[in-house]
This record gives structure tokens, C-alpha cells and sequence, in this order.
């Protein structure tokens, strides 16, 4: 994995990583990805994949409105509150 | 002063016939808090205040006869748990000054019980590590030697425990989490069935495979807390609605007759010998208890670590695209738009292993390669549960080493992530089949704890727990302390 692939994912993770950083990143996916390309050796042309443990259809419920509002106790966790909404720099100028 | 008895089966039954208060135990886990953790930095949040509050709730209720079998007795928190009104952090600068607005399941189920929080234990950064190293909050060190690891990620709680900060934890189990730790540290850790026990308000790392536990002294406290912990939850989709047995009653259950599978595939070249030799050692115990020990295969188990370094870093990019500086949570300062907005935010908030999986979860998910490995995993995945299928056709438990070594140095494995992933290939199988496992300890080598590891089928914790606690009445390595912590 090259510097460039690793700024490419950090763009698709929203992740800013730091110019000095970038190659050992580099350095310790590639090791990763070499390490779980052993996977490719097993034989799984047969196998249907598994994607929770219990083979278990998902639950469902009447829906009806439970929660009730708590904005104000949700939002003193928030960096930046106006008006009861959340503030974030201007989208569209 | 002495360290207090750690079984709170004891502990319990001393605060029922009124010979200690909760208030007298609250206040001797504080004090010791208060001295030994600036040694091992095992909690991050102490609540002097808030327990000694609960502390006397709790002897009311014991004096009005209205107690139940945990009413009075301190527990800690991993800090993964969400509390009402008290800071979460999960380890990490994101959520440094988070004060979460309500319970876990886990933590409303254990008030409700009558225990009493002492604090919240320190842990790998959202439980991504093996060794308490990717804290925000530095490292936990080990009780036995505080030159080393604690193990990870509920290294706090393993440490409290073990110094006994605290008579018992939770802990969360997503590739080895308690029982790794456990081992380390020379306790007993359950991570029960996936479902077991509700995730609600447990701050999600990879959600097909995270699980609450326990981490105590012994089977039987395990056991005791379980039993307060388990049971259906509407607010989980994933908890399972089947109905919680008396654990601590089952723990009579005789080993004589019990078929112990021994998988070959734990007893290879990375084993330390001296584990290996306290594994034939902790057999031997058990056959002559009259089990009947089993030669088992699990032929694909070598394909453990690597499915789950597909799968977990995939749920955790997933998981963790919730933080973005918005809503709760770290942001930086002055952004200068939307998007620097969540990249320096996410960039400085989260730490260097976080940032590791989430960037090979955004890779294994990525368009051209998801086929190649999330789905590639998923199909490994089914492999490595189908011969945990296949042997528990044959026997009832399955046993081995928790870990290939004891507990390593601090800074021993931090260059290199395959090294340290490579530290959970016993505990990770049971994680993606979705088993229940525990660690118990079976002895010293170099003077550091080793861990049995006990793995049951689907729902069988009575059975594992059972086994252990059967185990623990033959041996005494449970009731080890640590040199200086008496």
C-alpha cells in the first residue's frame, strides 16, 4: 500500500492524518492486508457467508413512539448549540 | 489494613447477616483506590461521592430486609459502559467529555441489583487492543509485575480486580477482551453466548462480535453476576429471548462424566511451554475429577485471526463514522468547513490503533475489494463456527490455554500489529462462532498468572461456569494476590 492509497481511504474515512504519519500507515496496512490475504488460501466456493452468529431473523416491533423528547439533555454533549439545533460551519455560501 | 475477602458471594452473605455495611466496604475499596492506582492506573473515574451515596441506599434496603443477593457489594465499570450523568470516555480523547445521558442495560440491571459503582475502569481506546496501551489515558499496569501488561482491552477491570480495587467488573469480549486480560492478571473473566447479555449503552466496536461480561475473583462470583446481567432486553435487537437459568445454583454440577474436547489445533508451535505445561497440568485435575478428556480437531481455526481482522476493522468503520464533531463528542478547533470539520475532528480525536482499523475496515469494505475480503471473511467465518459445531457434536466443553505466553512487557509489542494481534488466537474463535468462554486461573509461569480457557456451546454458561467452579475447588490459584497488594 502506497502513501497515496492511504490518503485515499483516509479520504473516504474522514480521517486527517498527519503528513509524517502517512508512511508508517503505509507501512503497517500493508502488513494487515498481506496478513489477512492468507484467507484466500481456504476454500469457501460452498460456504455461505456468515453474518452474525445467530442465524436468527431480526425481531420486529409495533411501531409505536416510545422515546420521548430530551434534546436539551442530549445536546449539552454537543461542542456548539443554537436555538435547540446543532451549529456546524456554513455548507452553502 | 488487609485486603478485604474477594468473593462476593461472601461478601454478600456477610452484609445479609449484618456483619459488615455497605458503607464499611465501599469505604475500604475507595481507600485502597485511592492508594494502589496511582500505581496501576486502573481506573479513569473514581465516585467516591456517588458510591458512599449508594453505599447507603444499599444498607437500608439490607436493614429493611428488602436486599438481594448483590444489594451492597462495590463493582467497577470498563469505561465502554454507558452511565447516567457520569463521564464515558471509552478510552479515548473523543469522548474525554462525554457525559452520557443515560444507563447501559448492563449498569441499570446491576443498580438495580443493589451494587454499588465504585468508578470506571481504564481500557484499550474503544477496545481496540490487547494490552491497555492504546489508551488515551495511558496505560494499565499489571498487578504481578508493573513492568508489564495488564492485557486488553478491559485491562482496568482486570487490574482492579486482580489488586483488589475492586471485588468485581464488567468487562466487554470482541476478540478475547475479558478472558485475555483475565488470564494476564490472574482472575476469572466470562465472555457469555453472543445475545447473552444486552449491548445497549455499550459502546459498539464491532457489533456481530462485542459481548458483556464479567471479570472476578472466581466461577461462582462470575456466576452471581451474570445472573444479574442476563435476560432479554427490547432495546437490543440482537438480545436473545431465552430464559435465564439459576447459574449459581448449577454450580454443584459434578465433573465426573463431563467429555473435555482438547482441540490439537490450540497446542501449536506460538505455545509457550510453560502454558502448555499448566494446560496438561489443569487437565490432569480435571481427569481426576473423572472427566474424560478428548482428542478434538478444529481444523480451520488457524483462519480465526485473520477473518477477524477483516471483520472487526469493517464493523468498527462502520460503527465509528458515528463520531464526526457534530453531536457529541471531540471537535476540533476553528474548523474551516464541513468536511475539515469531520476529518481533523475524527484525525485528532481518535488515536493511532483506532485510526489503523478504521482505515483497513474503509479498505475491506471499499468498492472492487469488498468481495475480495468481507465477504471472503463472512464465508471463513462460517468455516471456523462449523468446527466448533462439529466438536461440540463429540463433547461438552472444549478447553486449552488462553494465551500463548504470560503477560508481555509494556512497549514489547507496540511496533508491530500482527504481533500483537496474534496474542488472541485461542480466545478469537469463540467470538466469531458466537460461543461462551471463560478464563480461569491455573498457575504461574515465571511468576506470572497463565488462564485455562473453558469454551461451552450456544447458552451452556451454566456448564462452563459449572466446570470451573469445579476446578476452583481443587485448586487455589484463584485466591492468589499480588506481592504489595495485600
Amino acid at each position: 500500500m502506497t502513501p497515496e492509497d492511504v490518503k485515499g481511504i483516509a479520504t473516504l474515512a474522514r480521517l486527517a492524518i498527519n503528513e509524517k504519519d502517512i508512511s508508517g500507515y503505509a507501512d503497517n496496512l500493508s502488513r494487515i492486508i498481506a496478513f489477512v490475504d492468507q484467507l484466500n488460501a481456504a476454500d469457501t466456493d460452498a460456504v455461505e457467508p456468515m453474518a452474525h452468529p445467530l442465524a436468527k431473523p431480526q425481531r420486529l416491533r409495533p411501531d409505536e413512539v416510545t422515546a420521548q423528547d430530551e434534546r436539551s439533555l442530549y445536546q449539552q454533549n454537543a461542542s456548539a448549540v443554537e436555538a435547540g439545533l446543532y451549529t456546524v460551519p456554513r455548507v452553502i455560501e | 489494613m488487609p485486603a478485604p475477602t474477594r468473593s462476593i458471594a461472601e461478601m454478600a452473605s456477610a452484609l445479609a447477616r449484618g456483619d459488615v455495611t455497605s458503607t464499611e466496604l465501599t469505604t475500604e475499596y475507595l481507600e485502597r483506590i485511592q492508594r494502589f492506582n496511582p500505581k496501576l492506573n486502573a481506573f479513569v473515574t473514581t465516585l467516591a461521592e456517588e458510591a458512599l451515596a449508594a453505599a447507603a441506599v444499599a444498607d437500608k434496603k439490607i436493614k429493611d430486609g428488602a436486599g438481594g443477593p448483590l444489594t451492597g457489594v462495590p463493582l467497577a465499570h470498563k469505561d465502554i459502559f454507558c452511565t447516567a450523568g457520569v463521564r464515558t470516555t471509552c478510552g479515548s480523547r473523543m469522548l474525554d467529555n462525554f457525559v452520557s445521558p443515560y444507563d447501559a442495560t448492563v449498569v441499570e440491571r446491576l443498580n438495580a441489583a443493589g451494587m454499588v459503582m465504585l468508578g470506571k475502569t481504564n481500557m484499550d481506546e474503544f477496545a481496540m487492543g490487547s494490552s491497555n496501551e492504546t489508551s488515551f489515558y495511558g496505560p494499565v499496569r499489571n498487578p504481578w509485575d508493573q513492568e508489564r501488561v495488564p492485557g486488553g482491552s478491559s485491562g482496568g477491570s482486570a487490574a482492579a480486580v486482580a489488586a483488589r480495587l475492586a471485588p468485581a467488573a464488567t468487562g466487554t469480549d470482541t476478540g478475547g477482551s475479558i478472558r485475555q486480560p483475565a488470564a494476564l492478571s490472574g482472575i476469572t473473566g466470562l465472555k457469555p453466548t453472543y445475545g447473552r447479555v444486552s449491548r445497549y449503552g455499550m459502546i459498539a466496536f464491532a457489533s456481530s462480535l462485542d459481548q458483556a461480561g464479567t471479570l472476578t475473583a472466581s466461577a461462582e462470583d462470575a456466576a452471581l453476576l451474570l445472573g444479574a446481567m442476563a435476560g432479554f432486553d427490547s432495546r437490543d435487537s440482537t438480545s436473545v429471548d431465552e430464559p435465564v437459568p439459576d447459574y449459581h445454583a448449577a454450580l454443584d454440577k459434578p465433573v465426573k462424566g463431563l467429555k473435555i474436547g482438547v482441540p490439537r489445533e490450540f497446542f501449536d508451535e506460538g505455545l509457550s511451554p510453560g502454558v502448555e505445561k499448566a494446560v496438561r497440568e489443569a487437565l490432569d485435575v480435571y481427569r481426576d475429577m473423572g472427566a474424560e478428556i478428548i482428542d478434538v480437531s478444529l481444523p480451520n481455526l488457524g483462519l480465526s485471526v485473520p477473518t477477524y481482522y477483516v471483520v472487526a476493522p469493517a464493523e468498527c468503520s462502520s460503527n465509528l463514522s458515528r463520531f464526526d464533531g457534530v453531536r457529541f463528542g471531540y471537535r476540533c478547533e476553528n474548523p474551516k468547513n464541513l468536511l475539515d470539520l469531520y476529518t481533523r475532528s475524527r484525525g485528532e480525536g481518535f488515536g493511532a490503533e483506532v485510526k489503523r482499523r478504521i482505515m483497513t475496515g474503509a479498505y475491506v469494505l471499499s468498492a472492487g475489494y469488498y468481495d475480495a475480503y468481507y465477504l471472503k471473511a463472512q464465508k471463513t467465518r462460517q468455516l471456523i463456527a462449523a468446527d466448533f459445531k462439529r466438536a461440540f457434536e463429540k463433547v461438552d466443553v472444549l478447553m486449552g490455554p488462553t494465551t500463548p505466553t504470560p503477560a508481555f512487557g509494556i512497549g514489547e509489542k507496540t511496533d508491530d500489529p500482527i504481533t500483537m494481534y496474534l496474542n488472541d488466537i485461542y480466545t478469537i474463535g469463540a467470538n466469531l462462532a458466537g460461543l461462551p468462554a471463560l478464563s480461569a486461573p491455573m498457575g504461574f509461569v515465571d511468576e506470572l498468572p497463565v488462564g485455562l480457557h473453558i469454551i461451552g456451546n450456544y447458552f451452556d454458561e451454566a456448564g462452563i461456569l459449572a466446570a470451573a467452579h469445579q476446578y476452583q475447588l481443587q485448586t487455589d490459584w484463584h485466591n492468589q494476590t499480588p506481592k504489595g497488594f495485600a
